[in-house]
């Protein structure tokens, strides 16, 4: 077995995300040697035996981090290295593959060595296709998709290598901002996902629209039920087209094809039609149910457990009664 | 301070075609790919819209699209895109599908861009941030490692260029959160995600203007070969398939009782 490097960094405070644990969990079912390195504030008293550290490192930027990763994929010598798929890592990895004569894969989901060889398993055209494979080029550098492995516990390393490395960036990281005026309604780690269709804005039983009730409906359900909020493409989309939407909804919030593919236990889909380039992203949502007035909806078809044919207005409003 | 701006863009089914893979000689493929309708990359397309954009924002700015695709399907593609904003093309006629190589492509981006032979001072490149076909995201990143460019950002929804040509540039992260940079000055890689950009309406004027330089640049379309370092053990769709239980004629109370019991689960 080759030489794997697991590769991480850290967060703010020197905390390390979950999914870097989660990749240390995919790096040992494979077996053989595993190296961990890791870079970024307090990189030195976490769990690598190489680490990077200093100021420079401490911001997320490209020019830092890929020389960063660059250094310890190089120190430690792994013909294999694992990483989490997060932003940091998504930004920085690729380009330092190519650097070094590798090739990335991203998105990956499992990984298994039926043969003695390394096997990488990820899904292709929107989690339309999965495809396994392998590959002869090295470094072969995989970031792992978080959710994909229980994370394992790991201690601090009893002894550490720090790297020095020199490098400048001409980018600094000024801040951070959530795009709602409002509260935040992106919840990575709820057990619900609650995704608001594009029949929320249509005209009702009455002939007028009730958008403003709509607003209140859905994020009186998201703060009940603490879950997280998805839109469809078409519903964001009708901003951007100057329609009346719902105030909070961004592009941030949609899920897709062109949007966020989140993994959360529950997904309860609300006047949302449930066509595939939508449904494509609720690939890893285990318990989907949908309400709909239309029976004959993609819901209906395969793509979630129940099906309630009803108006999401009526439901809703007794749900958020009984959610309180 | 007019821009650069170079656009990498593939083609992408349309999102509404069923999808089947097929085990081809060296990796698998789609059935019918030739013949599925095909639309410009939607994050790419995306790249392109924020391109015209700032290009129309500094006046003396250039958009060209550098795309590698099979020269036939791209020509059908570029008819509707054409219409929508004013751009000229570099054409590479190559594969282009969720089973060929993302790294191998941005080496092949990165060598036909380096041959344009631009003062780096004002480019920009743009581009999707990941593609609906490979959906790898790190075609951007090889494209800026052969450039030479160190200011690289994924993701991105919003860039706005201040006096001294510094900008600053919103990134998407982890949390429904945008983190923001300053980035001193061109050159530099943006893979934007859906930006906040409508997409443009077509304009048949700009498309015959288009077209009379588009034309031209298919037919010098270059033959790239795309080698893949992957070798495929299956690819299959998934096997999921739901029951779905279908409720109806039932009042809403009831149904909201019950998914909130689901809930609670």
């Amino acid at each position: 077995m080759e030489k794997i490097l697991v590769l991480i960094h850290t967060a703010e405070g020197g905390s390390l995300p979950k999914a870097a644990l989660e990749t240390l969990a995919a790096a040992q079912s494979l077996g053989g040697e595993v190296v961990t390195g890791v870079f970024g504030e307090g990189a030195g008293s976490s769990i690598g035996s190489l680490a990077v550290e200093g100021g420079a490192f401490a911001q997320a930027r490209y020019a830092t981090d890929a020389a960063a990763c660059e250094a310890l994929i190089k120190a430690s010598g792994a013909a294999i290295v694992l990483a989490p798929h997060t932003s940091r890592m998504a930004r920085a990895l690729p380009g330092v593959a190519a650097r070094l004569g590798g090739v990335a894969d991203t998105h990956v989901v499992a990984v298994n060595t039926p043969d003695g060889a390394v096997q990488a398993s990820r899904w292709f055209y929107r989690q339309r296709i999965e495809g396994t494979f392998s590959r002869t080029a090295r470094p072969w550098v995989m970031l792992i998709e978080p959710g994909s492995y229980e994370p394992v516990d790991a201690a601090p390393a009893a002894a550490v290598t720090k790297l020095e490395v020199a490098v400048g960036s001409r980018t600094q990281v000024v801040g951070y901002e959530s795009p709602e005026t409002g509260e935040q309604t992106i919840r990575p780690d709820a057990e619900t996902l609650f995704v608001a269709g594009a029949g929320w804005t249509k005209k009702q039983k009455d002939g007028q629209t009730h958008t403003p009730e709509a607003a209140e409906l859905i994020i009186g359900f998201v703060r009940g039920a603490k879950s997280s909020l998805g839109s469809s493409k078409s519903l964001v989309d009708m901003g951007s087209e100057g329609q009346s939407v719902l105030p909070f909804l961004t592009h941030l919030h949609q899920i897709g094809q062109t949007g966020s593919t989140p993994r959360h236990r529950k997904g309860l889909a609300t006047c949302c039609h449930g066509e595939e380039p939508h449904v494509v992203g609720w690939r890893f949502i285990r318990e989907r149910r949908a309400v709909n007035m239309d029976a004959n909806c993609g819901w209906a078809r395969g793509k979630a457990d129940v099906l309630y044919v009803a108006d999401a207005f009526e439901v809703m409003r007794e749900l958020n009664r009984l959610l309180g | 301070m007019p821009y650069q701006i170079i656009v990498c863009g593939g083609l992408a089914p349309d999102p509404l075609q069923t999808l089947e893979p097929v085990n081809g000689a060296a990796s698998p493929g789609l059935k019918n790919e030739m013949m599925l309708p095909g639309v410009l990359d939607p994050w790419a397309s995306h790249a392109l819209y924020e391109a015209a954009n700032l290009a129309r924002q500094h006046p003396g700015s250039t958009v060209r699209l550098v795309s590698l695709a099979p020269k036939a399907k791209l020509q059908q593609v570029l008819m509707t895109v054409a219409q929508k904003l004013p751009f000229e093309l570099v054409a590479l006629d190559g594969p282009n599908n969720g089973f060929s190589d993302a790294n191998e492509t941005g080496k092949a981006l990165g060598e036909a861009i380096a041959k344009i032979e631009l003062p780096m001072e004002n480019v920009l490149v743009f581009g999707g941030w990941e593609s609906a076909t490979r959906g790898s995201g790190v075609v951007m990143q090889i494209v800026a490692e052969r450039l030479g460019i160190g200011d690289v950002f994924l993701a991105v929804d919003e860039i706005k260029v201040e006096e001294g040509g510094s900008f600053l540039v919103k990134e998407r992260v982890e949390g429904g959160k945008h983190m923001v940079s300053r980035c001193a000055a061109a050159p530099a890689v943006l893979a934007w995600a859906t930006g906040n950009l409508a997409e443009p309406p077509n304009h048949p004027q700009t498309g015959m203007a288009n077209m009379r330089v588009i034309m031209p640049s298919l037919q010098k379309a270059t033959p790239t070969a795309v080698g893949t370092g992957m070798a495929f053990a299956s690819a299959s769709l998934p096997k999921q398939v739901r029951e779905t239980r279908i409720v109806k004629d039932t009042p809403a109370g009831e149904i909201a009782r019950e998914i909130a019991e689901w809930l609670k689960q």
